[in-house]
């Protein structure tokens, strides 16, 4: 009887805990639906099932830590009436492209595997549990939310092909696939759920072919506006002083310290500080509870050609202004050559995205899940000034903030807000 | 443009190089007064001279190891095998050294050699002129592989391969040499090394191949096109590096892959071809990746029926692109 077995969710993970068994014993599941979550110190993932049959016994209890390769669970053949039950569109949420889904270390028996295991041929056949579909097919299904069950195929026994798929689509007879199980905080949607036909590209259209980095923005930004609900609010920070400052301090501090004296680390630092002052925000979202982060780790949005990163300055709440801005200058000069290691883009608590320096004065941005907030700095202008009834020209930064209403709500956001804005009209190094 | 065979192709890459740079050197067996067994050559010796067309023993190892030496030392040396089938005792001289010399010294120096060979069946040839030995070469870094089939491209890439900095192993399909006949554009005419050529498009199979199987693939794809099947050819035209961008484009648009190529089977350019393919192109796939490939034994056979049951042929081909598109 095939065993499942805990997969390794992460080169250095040795361990997982079991979350929620998605399934129950003696329930039918089919190839790739959800079994259980495990929840790692890294991230919390759905398992797919690697076989067809029915879930005939559990060794893992909810909350249990299980070595990786330790089985979990058993699965049986299903009977007919249970096989019918599972249909395999099921399979397309944990198919997504570009997940961090790991398969199951799986050990199927050769007695008693299930047929669709040995039928994984070339050849279009019929399976336990029902119609096989080409990675093709099962793709489109997934992009345009269709249900194809009911289609006719014009493949060889039926098959359906994937220009039967794109004919559907094309007639406008799609119709949308009921929404597979209940949402689960880090299922990733398809990158495109888009239900309108796309115009195939005409003469003097350019195709660009889609990198992985792009794909990867793409799922990661979809899943963070889909999933994440956003708030926002902006506060406006009267800068004159740390400019001033900066304007006479930044050629010798560019000598003594090697890195430019720009904004970015004066507003990591205030950041930093409000932090401290709010460990709430300092948070991760994790289904049925929240995470306090210990480690104040500060992300830096880094444009690079055709996309963005963001590397992550670890416990930058220990490092002197200096720190930062060595920090920074080393981070942006490996994103930009492309050598950042996953350490460093990894483990993020929170991100400053510099808005600012292409101009912008108010950005909306995403937050980067699974964090709980995205900071921007917007440029310093200069704007007529109300002090003390009177009118004077000051260096003004606006500075938004967009936070995930689940963990946060508007009241801590605004005082963090202060925070940052205190913090930035009174810096002192 | 003028129509010349791909014959006559290599033979005016040859002497235009000849002619434009005084370092371009040939070496090989009966190239002299012989003018080549394909007569390629003929008229050359009188021309160019004795250092320049120069006639060797059958001596595989020696013809590259001299001209190896004489491309770190500032030539330009085309050495010829006069047939793919006796290449194996220069392999080491093409794989151990001249493919590792540029990393071997940092950069220091390069080894700017062409080694042309004939190969490939169809002529009856029997077990020792009907080989083709580009799989032993493709998996080599630092090694250049070209197996061109028009006049065109094979004039384009010989002249590309011979003012390469590094070394080029280029195939010559000798079935080809006389039977395809095209036009060649007037004047220096280059094709980048690494770029293959949309032979053909089309929306439902999409056909990689290259060498003679490119016009048996055209053929097939004619045939097809009457019953409303739509082929893409994709003519690899290079061997290595692989034009993977060409190849993922073309499955992308039809996202069925059948390769095709006279080598044998297992372990051939087509592995690699599907390997990118699966790779790469997993989710735009509507069918296995197929192959149709000669079969996996020693050598072709002498005999006819020997000779038709090792390449695939046009309608074979034909066959398989109609499997796959009506799967």
């Amino acid at each position: 009887m095939p065993t499942v077995r805990m997969p390794q969710l992460g080169e250095t993970v040795t361990e997982g805990t079991v979350g929620r068994w998605l399934k129950k014993e003696g329930e039918a599941v089919a190839k790739y639906e959800p079994l259980l979550e495990v929840e790692t110190d890294k991230v919390a993932s759905e398992i797919p099932s690697p076989f067809a049959g029915m879930l005939s016994k559990v060794f893992a209890e909810e909350g249990a830590t299980i070595p990786v390769g330790a089985p979990i669970c058993e699965i049986g053949e299903a009977t007919g009436a249970q096989a019918q039950a599972s249909k395999p569109v099921a399979e397309a949420p944990a198919q997504s492209a570009g997940t961090a889904v790991a398969s199951p270390v799986s050990e199927p028996v050769a007695a008693s595997a299930p047929a669709s295991v040995s039928a994984a041929r070339s050849a279009p056949s019929q399976s336990t549990d029902g119609v096989r579909y080409s990675p093709a097919v099962r793709k489109l299904v997934r992009q345009h939310r269709i249900d194809v069950k009911q289609l006719p195929g014009t493949g060889r026994g039926g098959r359906v092909t994937a220009v039967d798929v794109l004919k559907l689509i094309e007639s406008g007879g799609a119709r949308p696939a009921a929404p597979a199980a209940s949402a689960q905080p880090l299922q990733m949607p398809a990158a495109h759920p888009q239900p309108l036909p796309i115009a195939p590209p005409g003469e003097g259209d350019t195709v660009v072919r889609v990198t992985q980095m792009r794909k990867t923005i793409a799922e990661r930004m979809v899943l963070s506006k889909t999933t994440i609900p956003h708030a926002w609010s902006m506060v406006e920070a009267d800068v004159t002083a740390v400019a001033k400052w900066r304007e006479t301090e930044k050629e010798a501090f560019k000598a003594r310290e090697g890195a430019n004296l720009t904004f970015l680390p004066i507003m990591v630092l205030a950041v930093c500080g409000a932090l401290r002052e709010f460990p709430a925000v300092n948070s991760t979202w994790a289904g049925d509870k929240i995470i306090l982060r210990k480690g104040i780790n500060i992300g830096i949005a880094v444009e690079i050609e055709d996309g963005l990163v963001v590397p992550v300055i670890r416990d930058a709440d220990d490092l002197s202004l200096a720190g930062v801005a060595r920090a920074v200058h080393s981070l942006a000069g490996k994103a930009r050559s492309r050598k950042l290691t996953m350490e460093e883009m990894t483990d993020g608590s929170i991100t400053v995205d510099n808005t600012g320096a292409l101009g912008s004065i108010a950005s909306v941005p995403i937050i980067n899940p699974p964090q709980a907030a995205i900071i921007t700095m917007e440029a310093v202008v200069k704007r007529p000034w109300v002090i003390n009834d009177a009118i004077a020209i000051r260096s003004i930064m606006n500075v938004c903030l967009c936070l995930d209403h689940r963990v946060l709500d508007g009241a801590i956001a605004s005082r963090f807000l202060q925070s940052v804005k205190r913090r930035l009209e009174t810096f002192s190094v | 443009m003028a129509v010349k065979t791909v014959l006559e192709s290599v033979r005016d890459a040859l002497h235009s190089e000849m002619e434009r740079d005084p370092s371009v050197f040939l070496m090989g067996e009966d190239i002299g007064p012989r003018g080549n067994v394909f007569r390629i050559t003929a008229g050359f010796l009188d021309e160019f001279g004795r250092d320049r067309v120069v006639d060797t023993p059958l001596a595989e190892a020696s013809i590259v190891g001299i001209a190896v030496g004489a491309a770190m030392a500032g030539m330009r040396p085309v050495a010829e095998i006069q047939f793919a089938d006796f290449i194996y005792p220069a392999y080491n001289q093409i794989v151990g050294e001249a493919a590792k010399i540029r990393y071997r010294s940092a950069g220091g120096n390069s080894c700017p050699l062409v080694v042309r060979t004939p190969y490939g069946g169809g002529v009856r040839g029997a077990l020792s002129h009907s080989v083709s030995v580009e799989a032993l070469f493709y998996h080599v870094p630092g090694l250049k592989v070209c197996a061109p089939s028009t006049p065109a491209d094979t004039q384009g890439l010989l002249t590309s391969a011979i003012r390469d900095d590094d070394p080029v192993l280029f195939l010559e399909h000798k079935r080809t040499y006389r039977l395809i006949k095209g036009e060649v554009p007037a004047g220096d005419y280059t094709v980048p090394i690494g770029k293959a050529d949309v032979a053909r498009t089309g929306k439902d199979v999409s056909v990689i191949t290259y060498g003679l199987m490119r016009h048996f693939a055209m053929e097939a794809a004619e045939q097809l096109a009457g019953q409303g099947i739509e082929t893409e050819v994709i003519d690899l035209r290079s061997i290595r590096p692989m034009d993977r961008e060409t190849i993922l484009n073309s499955i992308g648009k039809t996202r069925k892959a059948l390769i095709v190529h006279e080598d044998q089977k297992f372990g051939g350019i087509g592995a690699e071809v599907s390997a990118i393919i699966a790779e790469e192109a997993l989710f735009e796939l509507d069918a296995p990746v197929k192959r149709l490939c000669g079969p996996d034994v020693p050598a072709m056979g002498y005999a006819k029926e020997y000779e038709e049951a090792f390449m695939p042929s046009p309608a074979r081909i034909a066959d398989a692109i109609k499997a796959l598109a009506d799967f």
